[in-house]
């Protein structure tokens, strides 16, 4: 197989000893490691098909991979498969300003995107907190989202266009640069399906003029429950914030030392409520949405003065997930979603766990979106301490469903929730995505025992553990 | 069928299962405002008619879940209530429009190329699919990225993966201000002026030439459409500005009424205008409708050239092979297998979209 590999790639393009396939044993999951049977690194789409080619005709696994950032462990390599690593894929073919598009190859990284139109006052919306690093193959792949998806949507809003090639190495053209294109909606079905239907060649991304300026309110809560209350408010008063963050009293004391950001310490609570659009709508706006907080029962509002001062609101929450490693030996980082109605619920429900548990849980997430990370700590070296952390995620993720909510709102399955999929969805959803699976990739061949789990696997939770603080790519924001 | 299933699901599960035992083929149909629509209808009819009501719908949410067979008027006019809409300004084409035939459609108006299509707002749907099987797919929040996204593989199938029982849409707030402005401009310097307008920060919600003149309405905060009204300049349309819209999206212009086909034309907005026959431009550009006697083959060709495709809207006939734009083979193989996947004997809305889906 190594040497039919070898044969179709440029000289270097195929890893296969240990120390060279070291650095791909996981992605961001780290708790999850297998040294993968090869690495293949193609440099352009006419490699990418001939390796699936190859192993489509040997019966052997693929598994894409793109900057490895992902927390769920979608890109987790199997011994018996070959990770295809896109990240030698990462040119930027064309920009047209005029049409507002970029058509780029899936290693390029999402920041960058944004950098190379920024001379045409254009960018491109979707901001994971892992920007800097992240491919938009990788994103296309878990449909990311990031802080400002309220407004601006997730990858499936803002994607044009892909390229992707089948398990067999034929090229799909998904999408058009039309704004329609005929038969079923295929883009849709492509992204957030983590690599299991074909693995994306070309990304046609929809480029958004940048906002003029932009504003955010620091607003504090004496309770959680008024906050999670203001958020809805906010939104029954028309308004769609750019951003809507929340912290708990547990973060805010975590991150304060850290960033300096100046957070109220004695808040329950905080919200950053971002308004973004010209000088005039900014400032209605932001004039409209203090009125709301300040009805809803907000202690303090503060309005940045200037933009070192929104970067420097914004600070603690980016830095959130590495303060909180500081607060706890370990923690579990969930990522449930929820319809905002039951935000105020749904955390007194979590903060009754924590009694019931008798261990303690951070609050941090996109409250705009109803998307919680609750961070849930705890000492592994304690004896019962994980068991108990894991039961008490378990229990939140249930929360989530039972509200009507998602077991995962932005890290995708990948691995880390397969169990959680079967609270989810019954047996019969998910023969049907096995079906959608099938359709695409009949021998299962793309990424195997990801995302989907089988029906007769429904038993027990798993999640991202965090040792130490020791998260993984510690360089990067996680939100 | 799951314990508290409506007695309206079960019957219609019911009757779908005996269609798959006799072998029979279903027609499924909501207010029937959209029949025109696609290639000729066959089988029995298969009704929403009864399967009507919101079924959420909080201000907070905006996030709206209603029965398949609620009137889209209905579900507008709650919305309106709450100071809301449906961002993607579906067409109903009649009084008897569903929310479900809408879903099924997958069409969109004036609004969408600036807010977003019908399935960048489709959340969540629940279905029976040809065995009978009530499934739900997607959820009632905004982020959910469990599973294949099925709910939004719907938008635009025209029924023929599953009977659509219910969906949840996200909405958003209704602008607080609107204007719409004039201008006297040729189809070429219309093409440039509304490309040069979207890569800018402008609050513009819709567009739309024909013979000679632009209107372009400006939706948002008030100091935002006022900003955006001085630095377009053109004139202010001070009376039946919301009519024209209201009749552009449901095509009750005169335009539409012309005895010729209508071809719906969809292109990358930039494109050249079109030289034959009558044209309406929409969406910045990007959706041509363009009436009078064009060969088919020539209109198909000329959309494809341009990166488009090319749909035969309305018509007496719809020759052969139908009206949509052909699918390459191997991408109609992919059709067929995932129709196979809800449903395995093709009963419903057989060739519809595609003679052989």
């Amino acid at each position: 197989m190594i040497a039919r590999l070898r044969r179709a790639l440029a000289p270097g393009a195929v890893l296969y000893e240990q120390e060279d396939l070291r650095p791909y044993e996981c992605d961001a999951l780290t708790m999850h490691r297998e040294l993968p049977l090869a690495v293949v690194l193609p440099s352009d789409e006419a490699e990418v098909t001939a390796v699936l080619e190859l192993c489509h005709e040997a019966g052997v696994p693929v598994i894409a991979r793109g900057a490895g950032t992902g927390l769920s462990g979608g890109a987790t390599p199997r011994s018996d498969a070959v990770l295809m690593s896109l990240a030698r894929l990462s040119r930027i073919l064309e920009i047209d300003p005029h049409a507002r598009i970029a058509r780029v190859q899936p290693g390029v990284r999402n920041l960058a995107i944004s950098e190379a139109v920024a001379s045409h006052g254009l960018y491109y919306a979707p901001d994971p907190s892992s920007q800097i690093a992240c491919t938009i193959g990788g994103n296309v792949a878990e449909n990311s989202g990031g802080v400002h998806c309220l407004k601006y949507g997730l990858t499936v809003h803002n994607v044009l266009a892909l390229r992707a090639a089948t398990v067999e190495g034929e090229v799909l053209a998904i999408g058009a640069g039309a704004l329609d294109w005929p038969g079923y909606d295929l883009l849709a079905l492509l992204t957030g399906s983590e690599g299991l239907l074909a693995v994306v060649t070309e990304v046609t991304v929809r480029l958004i003029p940048k906002p003029e300026c932009a504003r955010v309110i620091l607003a504090a809560f004496d309770s959680i429950v008024t906050a999670g209350r203001a958020v809805a408010d906010i939104i029954a008063a028309g308004i769609i914030p750019a951003g809507l963050e929340m912290m708990d009293r547990a973060t805010i004391a975590a991150v304060e030392p850290f960033v300096r950001a100046g957070y109220p310490l004695d808040a329950e609570a905080i919200l950053l409520c971002e308004s973004d659009g010209t000088a005039h709508e900014v400032h209605e706006e932001v004039a409209h949405m203090e009125e709301v907080l300040r009805r809803a029962g907000a202690t303090e509002c503060r309005v940045s003065r200037d933009e070192a001062e929104r970067v420097r609101f914004w600070a603690g929450r980016k830095a959130a997930f590495p303060a909180v490693g500081t607060l706890a030996p370990d923690y579990y980082c969930m990522d449930g979603s929820i319809p905002r109605k039951c935000l105020a619920a749904v955390l007194e429900a979590i903060r009754e766990m924590e009694i019931k548990y008798g261990l303690r849980c951070a609050n941090v997430f996109h409250a705009g979106d109803g998307n919680l990370h609750p961070l849930i700590l705890f000492d592994a070296n304690v004896p019962q301490e994980a068991a108990r952390a894991e039961a008490f995620g378990g229990e939140i993720l249930e929360l989530c469903v039972r509200h009507g909510g998602s077991i995962t709102g932005e890290h995708g399955v990948g691995v880390e929730k397969l169990d959680h999929m079967c609270v989810q969805f019954g047996a019969r959803e998910l023969e049907v995505f096995h079906g959608v699976k099938r359709a695409f990739d009949e021998r299962g061949l793309l990424n195997p025992g990801k995302a989907l789990p089988s029906l007769h696997r429904c038993a027990e939770f798993g999640r991202l553990h965090v040792h130490a603080g020791q998260i993984p790519h510690p360089e990067l924001p996680r939100f | 069928m799951p314990a508290g299933v409506s007695e309206e699901l079960q019957s219609l599960a019911e009757r779908i299962r005996a269609a798959a035992t006799q072998r029979r083929v279903l027609r499924i149909r909501g207010g029937g405002s959209k029949d025109f629509y696609g290639a000729a209808l066959q089988g029995e009819l298969l009704e929403t008619t009864h399967l009507t009501g919101i079924v959420d719908c909080e201000p907070t949410e905006l996030v709206i879940t209603a029965r398949a067979g609620t009137a889209l008027a209905a579900i507008e006019c709650r919305l309106s209530e709450h100071g809301q809409m449906l961002a993607f300004e579906p067409p109903r084409f009649g009084e008897r429009a569903t929310i479900g035939g809408a879903v099924a459609s997958g069409l969109s108006g004036p609004r969408r190329p600036y807010c977003g299509a019908l399935r960048d707002f489709v959340l969540g749907v629940q279905i029976i699919d040809g065995r009978g099987e009530l499934l739900r797919f997607g959820g009632r929040v905004i982020k959910n990225v469990a599973g294949f996204d099925v709910a939004r593989l719907m938008a635009g199938s025209l029924g023929t993966l599953g009977l659509l029982t219910e969906v949840t849409l996200k909405t958003v707030p209704r602008p607080k201000a609107e204007c719409t402005l004039q201008f006297e401009l040729d189809q070429p310097l219309a093409l440039e002026r509304m490309s040069r307008w979207a890569a800018r920060p402008l609050p513009i919600s819709a567009t739309a030439w024909h013979g000679g003149r632009l209107l372009v309405r400006l939706s948002g905060a008030q100091a935002a459409v006022r900003a955006a009204r001085q630095e377009l300049g053109g004139e202010l349309m001070q009376q039946g500005a919301g009519e024209y819209w209201e009749a552009l999206r449901e095509q009750r212009l005169e335009f539409f009424s012309a005895a010729q086909p209508l071809w719906r034309i969809s292109l990358p907005a930039h494109a050249p205008p079109l030289t034959s026959g009558d044209s309406l431009l929409e969406w910045g550009g990007a959706l041509r409708w363009l009436r009078g006697p064009v060969e088919s083959d020539a209109v198909r060709a000329l959309a494809c050239r341009l990166g488009g495709h090319a749909t035969l809207f309305r018509a007496s006939t719809k020759p052969a092979p139908g009206p949509f734009h052909p699918l390459s083979p191997s991408m109609l193989a992919l059709h067929r297998r995932l129709k196979a996947v809800f449903d395995p004997q093709g009963l419903f809305n057989p060739g519809r979209l595609y003679p052989t889906l």
